[in-house]
C-alpha cells in the first residue's frame, strides 16, 4: 500500500508567528441530529472528551470533537486511527438517519501558533478575533481570503487551522504572507 | 459592509461570508400550473426601495440558510429568521411596522 502523505510535508515559516503544516490528521465528518443520544455517544465514544455546545471545539492532544453546524461534528482523531474510527461510529449508529465520513484525505491541517497568532488570522478573516470573543474551546468556519477553512485554539497561542486539502498550498502561503516580520499591526 | 447575524449558528456575519440566495417566501409552481402562475414563479421578483426579504447563505460558515428582512436604501437590518418558515415571525412586522409605518411587500403588511 502506498504511504499516505500529508498536503505539504510538515513544512514550516517562521514569522512574527509560526506556521507550521501539523501533517495528516485523522477528520470524520458526522452528521444527523445532534440532539440523539446515539450522535452524541458515538461521537464522544471514539474521541473520548465532552460533547461541544453551539460553536465550541473541545480537544485534548489529537483527539476531539468539533462543532460545525447545527447537525455537523467534526470528530478528530490520530491518523491511523481514522478508518477503524468512522467505522466504530457507523456501527454505532445503524439504523439512525446519520452519515459519517473519513474526510482525513480530503483536508490539510496548520498550526498558527505565538504572540501574533491572532492577528494572522485576523488579517486573512473576516472572524472577530478579539481575545475576549474567540477563546481556546471555540471554533469557527469562516473563509481565510478566498477560501473556506476553519479554526480553534489548542491553547492561547496556538491556533489549529483546517481547509481544503486542494487549496492546501494557497492557505500556507497566505499565511506566510500575512506572518511577514514587519507586516506586525500589534492591534491585539 | 452588511452584516446579517447568522440564527444558525449565531454569528455575526459579515458579507463576504455570506452567499445571496434571492427573493425570500416564493411559492412554488410547478407542472400543472398555469403559463401565467409558472411565469411569475420562475421570473417576477420584487424589486422594492425599502424593505425587502431575502434568502441569504451563511457559505463560508455553518453552510445553512436563513432569512432576512432589511431596508435596500439603507442597508438596514431588521433580523433574520430561520428557514424553515413560509412567512416573516411577528416580531419581526412588528419592527419594521415600527420603523415603516404601512410597509408592504407581496402578501405581507
Amino acid at each position: 500500500m502506498l504511504e499516505a502523505v500529508s498536503a505539504l510535508d510538515a513544512a514550516s515559516f517562521n514569522g512574527f508567528a509560526r506556521i507550521e503544516e501539523a501533517g495528516l490528521r485523522g477528520m470524520i465528518t458526522l452528521r444527523g441530529d445532534l440532539g440523539s443520544t446515539g450522535v452524541k455517544n458515538a461521537a464522544t465514544g471514539v474521541a473520548g472528551v465532552d460533547m461541544p455546545g453551539r460553536r465550541e471545539a473541545n480537544c485534548v492532544g489529537e483527539k476531539g470533537i468539533a462543532w460545525m453546524s447545527p447537525d455537523e461534528l467534526l470528530v478528530l482523531v490520530p491518523y491511523a486511527e481514522a478508518e477503524h474510527a468512522a467505522g466504530v461510529i457507523s456501527r454505532a449508529l445503524a439504523g439512525e438517519h446519520a452519515l459519517v465520513a473519513n474526510v482525513s484525505d480530503a483536508r490539510a491541517m496548520f498550526y498558527v501558533s505565538g504572540d501574533g497568532a491572532r492577528e494572522v488570522l485576523a488579517k486573512l478573516s473576516p472572524a472577530d478575533m478579539h481575545p475576549e470573543t474567540f477563546r481556546p474551546g471555540q471554533i469557527r468556519r469562516t473563509r481565510l481570503a478566498q477560501v473556506p477553512a476553519g479554526f480553534w485554539m489548542r491553547d492561547t497561542e496556538t491556533f489549529e487551522v483546517i481547509c481544503f486539502r486542494s487549496v492546501a498550498d494557497y492557505v500556507f502561503g497566505l499565511l506566510k504572507n500575512a506572518a511577514q516580520p514587519g507586516s506586525e499591526i500589534g492591534y491585539f | 459592509m452588511l452584516i446579517l447575524h447568522c440564527p444558525n449558528c449565531g454569528i455575526d456575519a459579515d458579507e463576504t461570508e455570506l452567499a445571496a440566495g434571492g427573493e425570500a417566501h416564493l411559492k412554488r409552481f410547478g407542472p400543472g400550473s398555469g403559463d401565467e402562475e409558472f411565469e411569475d414563479y420562475l421570473f417576477k421578483r420584487e424589486n422594492p426601495k425599502g424593505v425587502h426579504f431575502e434568502r441569504w447563505r451563511h457559505a463560508a460558515g455553518c453552510g445553512k440558510w436563513f432569512h432576512a428582512a432589511r431596508c435596500t436604501t439603507t442597508l438596514e437590518v431588521f433580523g433574520t429568521y430561520s428557514a424553515q418558515t413560509t412567512e416573516p415571525p411577528k416580531e419581526i412586522c412588528d419592527k419594521i411596522s415600527g420603523k415603516r409605518p404601512g410597509w408592504a411587500w407581496r402578501l405581507f403588511k
